[in-house]
């Protein structure tokens, strides 16, 4: 598969020669998952991540969030379930959305893309540090990092992925509750999981894919599916309305002096961007190799 | 092991990891395999995605495993054989047990010895000399043998004194509410979970049973652990696919340790240490040789004088000969101590003796003996009398720094008080060096070097060749009181300094000093080849094997330990060519009960092996290979039965079975019997260290863990573990914490009889608070991993301050888990 863009942020057309290859994605079964947090460290080591400073706040968890430098985080939950306690983990990290609000929301030509495959990727090199992806995110994801005054969050294992290998955390999992492919490869065996759920007496068990992202690269498998809250998802994510009401308006910067101190600060910020990298659009293939993925 | 051992020949996992995924239900009780074998636990989630096994889950806590069971009962720390007893019981009293395996392959139908009783209103057995406390006459826990030497049996299992009924009396006691009494959780739960567990008992269903350190843990653990062998007996469970009581050995090379005779009462392969009064090498060979119990059991232990000549050869090469009883003059003994007893040289005892100035110096390679220990500053004080300590470690541990005035202080002591002389040797770490691990499975698996150590470290196998050559020198120069043992050891590797473990494994293994040749004087090995069957190695010292069990894993054919292929003609995940496993490559012990009396698969579509009329199929057949199945050489072939014990004669220093006794420290008198608690036959240690509390001092059920971003101390240096769990905490039930005002994440002091740790609160509804006999009862845990050094947050919270050096009689493990505490808010 080839690593060519299907969008990119703050730009009006699509990227040029844009083939047709298959949506790459990420099962999470978070019935089978374990807490072991091999995934956590594998991420962090695949990319170069240096470990972050914790502390024990009475919990399991590693981190009470996501950071710059922690792109997947288990998140440990204690729910009771009508007397029956469950101890539910779930894999936190950027869903890779097919309507991904923080590319919509990103005033920085470029500094969003997202690949024909359906990874959505930051471009640091392009990044203003503008903070409106993390506005634009209806799961919380990307992270700021004051230091570097850019965004960070999962890439997918993008490098990885386009040399046809699966991501770091899907290699490192030892139970299986982690599995890449095709979507459609990947909803087949959420959906067999659902049912085999059901019958052990999990009745509102699904697969959370939620439409209002125009669907996930990241699929997770939920036993108790009516209420993803109590793993942290939110029921019906969509693009905040705000972030989907001023990316029209933003192509015509002109106009946004209607908007206020928010626009104002878009367009300060979106000049401050230019000036400090003077490429318009990013070229990926400069950076990651191109190649096919075998799924 | 020593329970497995005794109950069904070999201490060992009986199927192995990839078999799991053959179970129809499995049971996760006495260990966490969620937690601590994460990459093992694959082959649970495969049973529960590809077959819709049923995963059970019974512990003092709901843990990881917990959180992907289908069903979890929480029960008291150290009340386990109840909560099996009770599963014994239900089986019976439902007839949901495998009636046919049951007559076939277990000792149910002998007859026991009519002078064996159980005193159930006392909880002791025949043979207690209520005087001295001590058993001091089991020769009643025996069969009844005929004039033949043989055991009396009754195929019909009707005889009231068949191991049959007398088991079935004796469990009979374990009712659902006595269960729920004692272990704390309702009757309606565990009839419930009894329920999905022995459903196993048809021959188109298997269950397994995964344990590990929970079990071992206990001042009962032995018992413990033949509780759940008679429970995997009784439902037809052993030597099946996707059966089998599989112990999750803790460490990557633990099994191998214990193969290779790492325990102080045995040789490689687990054949007996001599003692002191085996005069001569026959003498030995006679008193480790078991006499068989039935007329055409196998009694494979019966071959003990090969296995001993060959190993012998293998110490002392040329030095053995046949006039010195093949080296055996040269051997040491174990020693009879003041009582009589021959000497116990296992852990705790060693430390004991430290203490009492008994010890001049000690060798802790790999070990971190502060820490990992009971009782910290027992193991403290104990070093603190040693002349000199030599560590050999990858990273500076609490032992080597035991004389830091931090640790020092837990004693009491300054470092002017101490004289000990530290030596610290930087030794490779696994990845550093070539070798092998024998994993659970029994797996022999080579590893290749990954990086050469850093700095001036030095695999294991160099640091003991360059003190061995030394000591050897001195012997040379100096004369010495005995040097014939260190100056006639076989020390033929050829580089001498740091013997590469390819020629270690290769004599591991054996070959022929002269040919080798069967009854007819055919040459069946011919001189200098290596040995690729146990019955080729010969008594009469032209063999040459260092552990007998190994034999097959380095043959003319190279290292098998070395194949790597996967595979699978069973189509059950046996890969017979992945590495080799022991014995004879056998994947599944005792596979002989995978096929009914006629040798036909108890389950066609999960094949042990199988009987195609002239010979045995399928994995290697734990059974001579073309022995018809009416032969009736036993299923269990190393023990002299031929058959799995239900009732164990004679082996168990408490018992022939498994009774219910409390932890040493338990908040309740044992509601069996209350006059004997806990297990009457562990002998208390006297030194000031060794206090226990009382529950009206220590109300609280304490038990500690391992955490699966850790392993043992060591990852403590490692940013990345320390990242996932920084710091030192305690498990706490919210109901506890509210009524001591204790918030998630607040500072808490937990205090026993012999020490005090502190650390930060986890509240958690994970814990629940129980009714054991009529009472509330609390129990709180932690895990292990924290201490005086490494990185991050080392505030000296060694867990082991606080566990009693309480050890089980049989095998002298620790009761790390269920002891007395108070918790207070710091
Ligand atoms: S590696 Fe797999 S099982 Fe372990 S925490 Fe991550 S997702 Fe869960």
């Amino acid at each position: 598969m080839s690593l060519e863009l299907l969008r990119i942020s703050a730009s009006g057309s699509p990227a040029p020669g844009v083939r047709s290859v298959p949506a790459v994605t990420k099962l999470v079964d978070t019935t089978t998952c374990i807490g072991c947090k091999a995934c956590e460290v594998a991420c962090q080591e695949w990319n170069d991540l240096p470990p972050e400073p914790t502390t024990q706040t009475g919990t399991y968890q590693t981190l009470p969030d996501l950071t710059a430098n922690f792109w997947n985080l288990i998140t440990f939950n204690e729910h009771d379930d009508s007397g029956t306690l469950r101890w539910l983990m779930r894999k936190d990290q950027c869903m890779h959305c097919s309507e991904p609000g923080c590319l919509i929301a990103c005033p920085a030509p470029g500094a969003i893309v997202q690949y024909a495959n359906g990874i959505v990727d930051f471009q640091q090199d392009h990044c203003i540090g503008c903070g409106y992806c993390v506005t634009g995110c209806p799961f919380d994801v990307p992270k700021f990092n004051p230091r570097t005054r850019r965004v960070y969050k999962c890439t997918l294992c993008v490098d990885r992925v386009s040399v046809g290998l699966q991501p770091a955390c899907v290699k490192a999992c030892p139970t299986s509750c982690l599995q890449f492919g095709t979507k459609e490869a990947m909803l087949e065996i959420a959906n067999r999981r659902v049912e085999q759920l059901k019958a052990s007496g999990f009745a509102r068990a699904a697969v959370y894919d939620p439409p209002g992202v125009g669907g996930t690269g990241v699929v997770t498998v939920l036993a108790f599916a009516d209420q993803p809250e109590l793993y942290g998802l939110p029921r019906d994510p969509t693009v905040p309305m705000a972030v989907s009401f001023w990316k029209g308006p933003l192509k015509w910067i002109g106009n946004l002096a209607m908007l206020g101190g928010l626009a104002v600060a878009a367009i300060h910020y979106v000049r401050f961007g230019r000036k400090e990298d003077p490429d318009q659009i990013p070229n990926p293939k400069d950076q990651i190799p191109n190649s096919t993925t075998r799924l | 092991m020593a329970s497995l051992a005794a109950t069904f020949g070999r201490g060992a996992m009986t199927n192995g990891w990839t078999d799991i995924r053959n179970a129809d239900v499995v049971l996760a009780m006495g260990g966490n395999p969620a937690e601590n074998h994460p990459v093992g636990f694959r082959f649970v989630m495969e049973a529960k995605r590809n077959r819709n096994a049923t995963l059970v889950c019974v512990d003092p806590r709901f843990n990881r495993t917990a959180a992907v069971a289908d069903r979890f009962v929480q029960i008291r720390a150290g009340t386990d054989i109840a909560f099996l007893g009770g599963l014994i019981n239900y089986a019976l009293t439902h007839n949901r047990f495998h009636q046919e395996y049951v007559r076939l392959f277990t000792n149910a139908p002998l007859l026991v010895s009519e002078r064996y009783a159980f005193d159930s209103a006392r909880g002791v057995f025949s043979g207690w000399d209520a005087e001295r406390r001590a058993y001091t006459d089991i020769s009643s826990w025996t069969y009844d043998i005929g004039p033949d030497g043989y055991a009396r049996t009754d195929p019909t299992l009707q005889h009231p004194r068949s191991v049959f009924q007398v088991m079935r009396q004796f469990y009979a006691r374990y009712t659902p509410e006595e269960v729920s009494r004692i272990c704390g959780c309702s009757a309606d739960d565990f009839v419930k979970v009894a329920d999905v567990i022995t459903s196993t008992y048809t021959p188109d269903r298997a269950g397994t049973i995964m344990y590990a350190l929970g079990w071992t843990h206990h001042s009962h653990s032995v018992q413990l652990i033949h509780a759940a062998a008679m429970l995997q007996l009784l439902l037809g469970n052993i030597g099946r696919p996707g059966g089998g009581l599989n112990a999750l050995r803790g460490h990557a090379n633990i099994q191998g340790g214990t193969d290779c005779g790492m325990a102080y009462h045995n040789l490689p392969g687990y054949i007996p240490v001599p003692k002191v009064g085996d005069e001569t090498l026959n003498a030995f060979v006679t008193a480790a040789t078991p006499r068989a119990l039935r007329p055409n059991s196998t009694n494979f232990w019966s071959n003990t004088d090969r296995f001993v000549v060959s190993q012998l050869k293998a110490f002392y090469g040329a030095a053995a000969t046949r006039q010195n009883e093949f080296g055996y003059r040269l051997h040491p003994r174990l020693p009879q101590s003041d009582g009589g007893a021959y000497e116990n040289w296992s852990w705790a005892y060693i430390f004991d003796a430290m203490h009492d100035g008994g010890l001049e110096g000690f060798f802790s390679f790999g070990m971190n003996p502060v820490s990992n220990g009971p009782n910290s500053r027992k193991a403290i004080a104990g070093l603190s009398k040693l002349k000199w300590l030599v560590v050999a470690e990858n990273f500076e541990q609490e032992t080597a720094a035991f004389w830091r005035d931090d640790i020092l202080s837990l004693v009491d002591l300054t470092p002017e008080d101490v004289q000990t002389e530290v030596f610290m040797l930087p030794a490779a770490n696994f990845a550093e060096k070539d070798g092998s691990f024998v994993n659970s499975a029994r797996w022999i698996q080579w590893k290749w070097k990954a990086v050469d150590p850093p700095g001036d470290a030095k695999p294991d196998q160099e640091i003991v060749a360059r003190i061995f050559l030394k000591v050897r020198e001195l012997y040379e120069q100096e004369g010495g009181t005995f040097p014939d043992p260190i100056r006639g050891l076989n020390w033929w590797y050829s580089n001498p300094t740091s013997p590469s473990l390819e020629e270690v494994s290769r004599e591991i293994n054996g070959w022929a000093l002269e040919d080798v040749r069967d009854a007819s004087g055919a040459v069946v090995v011919g001189r200098g080849r290596q040995l690729s069957r146990f019955l080729d190695t010969r008594a009469d010292g032209s063999t040459l094997s260092g552990n007998w069990l190994y034999i097959g894993m380095f043959t003319d054919q190279g290292n098998l330990a070395q194949r790597r292929s996967t595979a699978d003609p069973s189509g059950l995940g046996r890969y017979p060519e992945w590495t080799f496993s022991w014995p004879a490559n056998r994947r599944i012990l005792y596979n002989r009960c995978s096929a009914d009396g006629d040798g036909r698969p108890w389950d066609a579509t999960r094949v042990g092996i199988a009987w195609n009329g002239e010979r045995w199929v399928g994995d290697t057949p734990d059974y001579t290979v073309d022995s018809a199945p009416g032969a009736d050489l036993g299923a269990f072939i190393m023990l002299p039965e031929g058959v799995a014990r239900l009732f164990v004669p004679g082996q168990f220093a408490d018992g022939p079975w498994s009774e219910h006794y409390e932890p040493v420290e338990s908040p309740v008198a044992n509601p069996l019997h209350p006059e004997h608690s806990s297990n009457p036959a562990v002998r208390p240690f006297g030194s000031p260290f060794d206090t226990l509390g009382t529950a009206e001092e220590y109300p609280i059920v304490c038990t500690t863990y391992r955490l699966t971003e850790h392993f043992h101390y060591w990852t403590k240096n490692n940013p990345y573990a320390v990242q996932l769990q920084p710091e030192f905490f305690v498990e706490i039930p919210e109901e506890l914490a509210r009524e001591k005002g204790i918030a998630n994440g607040d500072q808490v002091r937990v205090t026993s009889a012999r020490g005090s740790i502190e650390g930060k609160a986890m509240v958690t509804r994970r814990i629940k608070p129980m009714q054991i006999d009529g009472r509330q009862v609390y129990q709180i845990g932690f895990p292990i991993h924290w201490g005086f050094l490494g990185r991050g947050a080392q505030r000296g919270s060694l867990a082991n301050l606080v566990t009693p050096t309480v050890v089980d009689p049989n095998s002298f493990a620790p009761e790390y888990k269920g002891f007395l505490v108070r918790l207070e808010k710091v």
